[in-house]
């Protein structure tokens, strides 16, 4: 449109750099524009910003040290980052986890698909002036954060999954705080759609732009709710269930429009699902045999063991953990065998038994020090899970050695960042902002 | 279609492309020479029988040092190796690295309407570094693509423009080759202007 027409002023296009700082881009990204008028014509993206090396870094590490790196992949859902990379580990050692450990990763990769959620609709209604709904989305955040915190000790760098299980079990009152924090989230889902769903401003920024369609979404590798809003119904814990996903009823909600207020709509629709899912899982989550007295369902205390073996009466105690005083062993939490894969070779034991008993010692002192740790057989996988942002997968391969021959993960939010410019081609300027906004761009995972 | 039936499919419909194929683990994995990488993936995409509608992933590993870390410590072979739990498919073992050369570029095929996944890698030399590109079939291919050259400087023939994606355009060597030092230190860019 550069040229001049006869009769008419001379138009030229102006380029409009928006980042790699910019308050609208969550994170840094460089998005170069080029607009004529108030259309945008051409998109630049430039990404890499944040490139720290995970998947260098992670073949120098052994196969536990890794953990800590994936939760910054994705540090607003970062368990479900741990529970994916150690799904893929365990699927390479060929080990199978307990029932229960089973059940307290899906509880925690729903709670984390929820403040995921949370924050992308939030930041976006924050953007178009909704600055009441994020506050509401980020105080539902916080109720979630807190039963994050109670059960791994922090708040975004979690580093909770174990090759093998995880650190700890869940804490005493984890059901009751739970659906607690479960209904204060959905007293606020109520209240943000009371003030977004309908509101005129929002649905005219959001309806019909950054549209794509469901052939276009699936050519760039598009997945998760992004996807879903295209109308296809993919999602991994349906089509190709890992961990106990195929035990729960939950439904996949789908889009038909493929835009941002669709987009939108499956993320509320899906932290409702998560939440029936996190429901099913407090109902189902078996209760630990080990850890309590069948009769009286308490935990056995270590001087009424002694007891009960003095007196030749081990029937009822075989197989179960004494309760030892907390100020003893460092922590109050109880760890549970049956939390963790019983594989010696594999799991970090719990920190009571590296610093209370010799053989804890030893199985700490061979996973960690330099030389030892995990040695996989030889060999490649491919695990995905389903992240809050779409399809999280891990290739690791295996050299035998103790270290991960290679880690490579699959970011979700790659693919769709990939797809910007096809999104923002032919849209406004300031339909820029709720685009981004929706493709809900995690620094971390995207550059790694 | 299931991993080993996939293998089969695969095999019977390009019995001169297929070098290896093995099911480890359940990952239906199959090795395919360099020049039916083109054909073989349009066909996998278009194909009734194999709908591969996505290319999920697309990454590359340097198979140069595979095995041959140096023992770390006295206590290096005191590690025990794991046997399978017989929870999880184990049909046929790994065998091996694809082949002799030093890259294998890695995709990560799925069916959304079939559900199955197939894992496709293709050797390629260090000297000659280049496969065809599948951008004219995914356009997810674009920035992956990019990223397997700026991490390991293999280029994909056809490709509209190979540039660099996560470093910066200044930077030297391809990070993730194995002879590429870890805490290897570059000057950032110069100074601006």
């Amino acid at each position: 449109m550069a040229q001049a027409t006869p009769g008419r002023l001379e138009t030229r296009d102006m380029l409009l750099n928006i980042g790699p700082a910019h308050p609208a881009m969550h994170g840094i990204i460089r998005i170069v524009a080029q607009l004529d008028g108030e259309q945008v014509v051409d998109v630049d993206v430039e990404i890499g910003y944040l490139h720290r090396g995970f998947e260098k870094m992670s073949e120098t590490v052994d196969y536990n040290g890794v953990i800590p790196y994936t939760d910054r992949l994705n540090y607003v859902s970062p368990l479900i980052n741990n529970m994916g990379y150690c799904m893929a580990v365990e699927k390479l050692l060929a080990i199978s986890v307990p029932e229960r450990c089973h059940y307290i990763r899906v509880i925690l990769s729903e709670i984390s698909r929820i403040t995921d959620h949370l924050t992308c609709v939030g930041a976006s209604a924050m953007e178009l002036g909704a600055f009441t709904v994020f506050l509401y989305m980020i105080k539902a955040r916080e109720y979630l954060w807190e039963l994050v915190e109670m059960v791994t000790g922090a708040r975004l760098t979690v580093s909770y999954c174990r090759v093998g299980g995880v650190k700890g079990d869940l804490p005493e009152g984890f059901a009751e705080q739970c659906r607690k924090a479960l209904g204060e989230t959905r007293k606020v889902l109520a209240e943000s759609h009371a003030l977004l769903t309908r509101n005129r401003i929002f649905v005219d920024r959001m309806s019909g732009t950054g549209t794509i369609s469901q052939e276009d979404a699936i050519s760039y590798g598009i997945t998760g709710p992004f996807l879903r809003a295209t109308g296809a119904d993919y999602d991994v814990r349906k089509d190709c269930p890992y961990s106990v996903y195929d035990r729960f009823e939950f439904d996949v909600p789908v889009g038909t429009r493929g835009d941002n207020y669709d987009r939108y709509l499956v993320r509320m629709e899906e932290m409702e699902q998560s939440m029936r899912l996190i429901e099913q899982g407090l109902r189902d989550i078996p209760p630990g045999p080990f850890q309590t007295n069948p009769e009286t369902g308490l935990p056995i205390p270590a001087a009424e063991m002694v007891d009960e073996g003095k007196i030749g009466n081990i029937q009822a105690i075989a197989g179960a953990r004494a309760v030892t005083d907390p100020t003893l062993d460092g922590s109050a939490k109880p760890q549970h065998p049956n939390i963790a894969a019983d594989e010696k070779r594999v799991f970090l034991p719990p920190k009571e038994d590296t610093y209370g008993n010799i053989e804890g010692l030893m199985q700490h002192f061979k996973l960690v020090m330099y030389g030892h740790g995990i040695r996989p057989r030889k060999g490649e996988v491919y695990f995905p899970v389903e992240g809050a942002n779409g399809e999280l997968g891990f290739y690791i391969v295996s050299d035998g050695a103790d270290k991960p021959y290679r880690v490579r993960v699959r970011p979700p939010c790659f693919a769709i960042m990939s797809a910007l410019p096809k999104l923002l081609i032919g849209d406004m300027a300031a339909d820029l902002v709720p685009t981004f906004g929706s493709v809900n761009m995690i620094g971390g995972e995207l550059d790694r | 279609m299931n991993a080993s039936a996939l293998i089969q499919a695969v095999k019977d419909r390009f019995p001169a492309a297929v070098k290896a194929a093995h099911a480890y683990r359940g990952d239906a994995t199959v090795v395919l020479a360099r020049e039916f990488l083109l054909e073989a993936a349009g066909t996998l995409k278009e194909d009734p029988a194999f709908q591969m509608s996505y290319l999920m992933d697309l990454t590359a590993v340097d198979f140069s040092a595979f095995g041959k870390k140096p023992a770390h410590a006295f206590f290096a072979s005191s590690g025990v190796q794991l046997q399978p739990s017989p929870d999880i498919p184990d049909p046929d073992p790994w065998p091996g690295p694809p082949g002799p050369e030093r890259f294998a570029v890695v995709y990560h095929f799925f069916s959304h309407r079939l559900k199955h996944r197939l894992r496709l890698e293709v050797p390629v030399d260090e000297d000659d570094a280049e496969v065809d590109s599948l951008t004219s079939l995914w356009a997810g291919a674009d920035w992956l693509e990019r990223e397997v050259w700026d991490m390991f400087g293999i280029r994909f023939r056809g490709h509209p423009h190979l540039r660099r994606i996560l470093m910066y355009q200044e930077f030297a060597g391809h990070p993730l080759r194995k002879d590429y030092p870890v805490n290897k230190r570059q000057p950032l860019i110069g100074p601006v202007n």
